[in-house]
């Protein structure tokens, strides 16, 4: 499986690691909303499809990447940086990207 | 300064080795730099930490992920977003780095204790890594100067492209020795040699 780190490039999965469901949301940590936390720590979709998850490419520029893998193919269909909001200068540009 | 010891030096052996009855093809070295600096830029700062890695070292970064270059003295490239490996044959680059970039525009890190580089040279060069690394080696793909950080069997390396047949290769100072015998061995059978 290639995962196509939006700064590397495509690279191998076993320089990635997987950090969980990208579907969570947290709440406050100041909420006393129980069943939110609820849902947060245990609630998962469980698709058979494309899914959400949050990657981290620990074996290369250590960043956090927002990925769309299919569950029954494991093809990705998408990959972006968590902080996608703060772009940083040195990215690679849109036309280099799979 | 307190000299600095080579982790490798047990199993560094001068001389030509391996398969080299029809020629070395592989020429290894450790370059010893005298400073290792990793530099990171807050989101947003990068501009200003590579004007101020331009005023330090004299090195025009070029714009695009792994950009980097070399003057043969000092080296940079871009490993990360926002994130910078100089270094310097002489020491002292993070005590200077430390003075502009300061904790509004970024942090310095010191590693010159903490990495060493390992120069790998030759018509082979590619070849050889290309055992070691899952990437791409052909110029087209990692020009001159550029930067790539990527793993060997979970030994964290750095590598940047200093010529057309050469690469220098920043490997943990603790993982360096069997990283090198790995490296040697992986020459055996084109002919290397060691200076």
């Amino acid at each position: 499986m290639l995962i196509t780190c939006p700064y590397c490039g495509p690279r191998d999965v076993i320089e990635f690691t997987y950090q969980g469901d990208g579907n969570r949301e947290r709440p406050d940590p100041a909420s006393q909303n129980f069943e939110a936390w609820n849902a947060y720590v245990y609630d998962r979709l469980n698709p058979a499809g494309d899914h959400n998850e949050i990657w981290q490419h620990s074996g290369g520029c250590r960043a956090h990447l927002r990925v769309v893998r299919n569950t029954l193919t494991h093809e990705i269909s998408s990959v972006a940086f968590v902080r996608g909001d703060h772009a940083p200068a040195t990215r690679r540009k849109a036309e280099d990207k799979a | 300064m307190v000299e600095r010891q080579s982790p490798l030096e047990p199993e560094f052996h001068t001389g030509s080795h391996g398969n080299f009855e029809h020629g070395v093809e592989i020429l290894l070295t450790e370059t010893r730099p005298g400073s290792i600096v990793q530099l990171t830029a807050w989101p947003g700062e990068e501009k200003t930490l590579m004007a101020a890695i331009r005023t330090f070292t004299g090195l025009a970064l070029p714009d695009g992920a792994g950009g980097g270059l070399s003057d043969g003295a000092k080296s940079v490239f871009g490993f990360a977003p926002g994130k910078f490996t100089v270094t310097d044959e002489a020491e002292g680059l993070a005590a200077a780095f430390a003075k502009v970039v300061t904790p509004a525009i970024g942090t310095v890190t010191d590693l010159s204790h903490g990495r060493i580089a390992i120069r790998i040279a030759g018509p082979k060069a590619e070849w050889v890594l290309a055992k070691f690394f899952a990437i791409d080696f052909a110029l087209p793909a990692f020009p001159i100067g550029a930067g790539r950080s990527t793993t060997h069997h979970d030994v964290f390396a750095q590598i940047q492209r200093t010529s057309a047949d050469q690469f220098d290769i920043y490997v943990f100072r603790s993982f360096a020795r069997s990283f090198w015998k790995a490296l040697c061995h992986a020459s055996e059978e084109v002919g290397y040699e060691v200076q």
